[in-house]
């Protein structure tokens, strides 16, 4: 129904608006727009809390509608190459970014770095296993769960566990990184390795810290797509991401600012 | 006719679709690959202990449901049939309620035991049993009903056992339902995806069935998707085709 009802919408706003689209508009009250404009972002499962705010604060602040698609990155990026209709692409890697730009579907100027993300291990609330470290997780009888190579989270642990020189055999490896949460926050795994904006926002588990040195930090960007309807509200939608008030959404979700 | 035709188009363009478009060139080293082995081989077994299991509990279940009636039947029938109805993902999830370790059944086997079900080739047994036993269900009870129960009272008559007159009476007679329900299981096992990863989760070797590992591949590597995919789709056809019809008791 959003779909057939686009080009009238954008007809309108154009005509209301007679303006040219405010680029750079780098806060939250830059002009509202006078009618209400949808917008279909395709995020990384772990931006969701984030994203769902802003989504929140942007319907309020600028008549924006945000339809959301979580998923893990690599689905997303699939689901772009074969022609999913979109207006913004927020991914938890660099490599899936890029892959849909080297599909020609990134509009002018975009990627941007927006956010940084770093590991932490999962564990049930209270800890009952008393898991410590990355070493822990080695322990024989232990159930930990990971997310799939092919997954940003799953590829970033892999490395983290490589280069601390640790050993696990995981209980399942999951094609998001929230399955590996809602598995640690069922009680069904003992540990999991997920992001710690995962663990903030979850509320259903408790986190050990990764040290630094053994951690990694993963580079999020958004980037506006050739094929976004109102290139100019997802253009809004992405800048208020990189702005001052999105970056305090993400830090309170866990995030580092980019 | 028309209508006729479309539906066969409706089968046929998916399927030729990805005979037309998958990379032949790759599906000689992805045959050999130990991974598309594993996940073929783990596809196979999961598939044939499940409809062990749904002949086994299956055959009795029908046999109660054909001698109840009126509400205890109707409550009983949409028992055995609410798995057909339920999303898989939702039956997984009912599954990890009943049988993980915080779950309802799994948690005192846990604290007894030591014993988790969740992660385990088991779990993708009993995942791709809860999803496909109504089918055999289904059909056997159908078949019991339109059995003509003269043969059984003639049995009786002259002496069998309740035991001899379902084994070598009843069975007998049934075996085309039983075999047509049988099949529709197995098939129905074998494509098992939601519930199977959301209880038994996904690991090569144990737990990743060929539709899971359709899926991750299809993300990161979509020409080893297709060629997996065709794998499948060839085993199926073999199943398929391969079946006679006086087995499925076609006249």
């Amino acid at each position: 129904m959003t779909r057939r009802l686009m080009p009238l919408l954008v007809v309108v706003s154009m005509a209301a608006c007679g303006a040219p689209a405010t680029s750079g508009c780098a806060s939250a009250n830059c002009g509202v727009l006078p009618s209400p404009t949808s917008l279909t972002v395709f995020a990384a499962a772990s931006l969701q809390p984030a994203f769902d705010s802003i989504g929140q604060r942007l319907k309020a602040q600028q008549n924006i509608t945000v339809t959301f698609s979580y998923a893990g990155s690599q689905t997303l990026s699939a689901q772009l190459g074969q022609g999913a209709p979109a207006d913004v692409f927020a991914s938890a890697d660099t490599a899936h970014m890029t892959q849909v730009s080297d599909a020609g579907l990134v509009a002018e100027g975009w990627p941007r770095t927006f956010a940084h993300n770093r590991l932490e291990i999962a564990v049930e609330r209270g800890n009952p296993k008393g898991i410590h470290s990355l070493a822990d997780l080695s322990r024989s009888g232990l159930v930990v769960v990971l997310a799939d190579p092919s997954v940003p989270a799953g590829k970033y642990a892999a490395q983290v566990l490589a280069a601390a020189h640790v050993t696990v055999h995981a209980a399942s490896l999951e094609p998001q990184v929230t399955g590996v949460l809602s598995k640690v926050a069922l009680g069904e795994a003992d540990a999991g390795i997920v992001y710690v904006s995962d663990v903030v926002t979850s509320g259903k588990v408790d986190g050990v810290a990764i040290p630094d040195d053994q951690n990694v930090s993963a580079d999020y960007p958004i980037a506006v797509l050739k094929s976004a309807t109102d290139a100019d509200a997802a253009t809004r939608f992405a800048d208020f991401v990189i702005s001052a008030d999105g970056q305090t959404i993400l830090k309170a979700a866990g995030f580092q600012g980019a | 006719m028309l209508l006729a035709a479309i539906g066969l188009l409706l089968f046929l363009l998916p399927l030729a679709g990805l005979v037309v478009k998958a990379p032949w060139s790759q599906v000689g080293p992805a045959l050999g690959a130990p991974e598309t082995a594993s996940a073929l081989g783990l596809s196979l077994l999961c598939s044939l202990c499940a409809t062990a299991a749904a002949l086994v509990l299956g055959i009795p279940l029908a046999l109660l449901l054909s001698r109840t009636s009126g509400t205890l039947r109707r409550l009983l029938r949409a028992l055995t049939t609410l798995p057909m109805v339920l999303p898989p993902v939702v039956g997984g999830v009912a599954l990890l309620l009943a049988f993980g370790r915080r779950g309802l059944v799994g948690s005192l086997l846990y604290q007894a035991f030591g014993v988790q079900i969740p992660f385990t080739t088991t779990a993708a047994v009993m995942a791709e049993t809860f999803v496909a036993m109504p089918f055999l269900v289904i059909a056997v009870e159908a078949g019991m009903r339109s059995l003509d129960h003269r043969y059984e009272e003639a049995a009786r008559a002259l002496g069998a056992s309740s035991w001899t007159v379902f084994s070598r009476v009843t069975l007998p007679l049934l075996r085309p339902a039983i075999f047509s329900g049988a099949v529709l299981c197995w098939a129905r096992a074998l494509g098992e995806f939601g519930a199977t990863i959301t209880f038994a989760g996904n690991f090569p070797g144990r737990t990743q069935t060929v539709p899971i590992a359709v899926y991750i591949a299809l993300e990161s590597n979509p020409d080893s998707a297709i060629v997996l995919s065709l794998i499948l789709l060839a085993v199926s056809i073999a199943v398929l085709v391969g079946m006679r019809d006086r087995w499925l008791g076609a006249p």
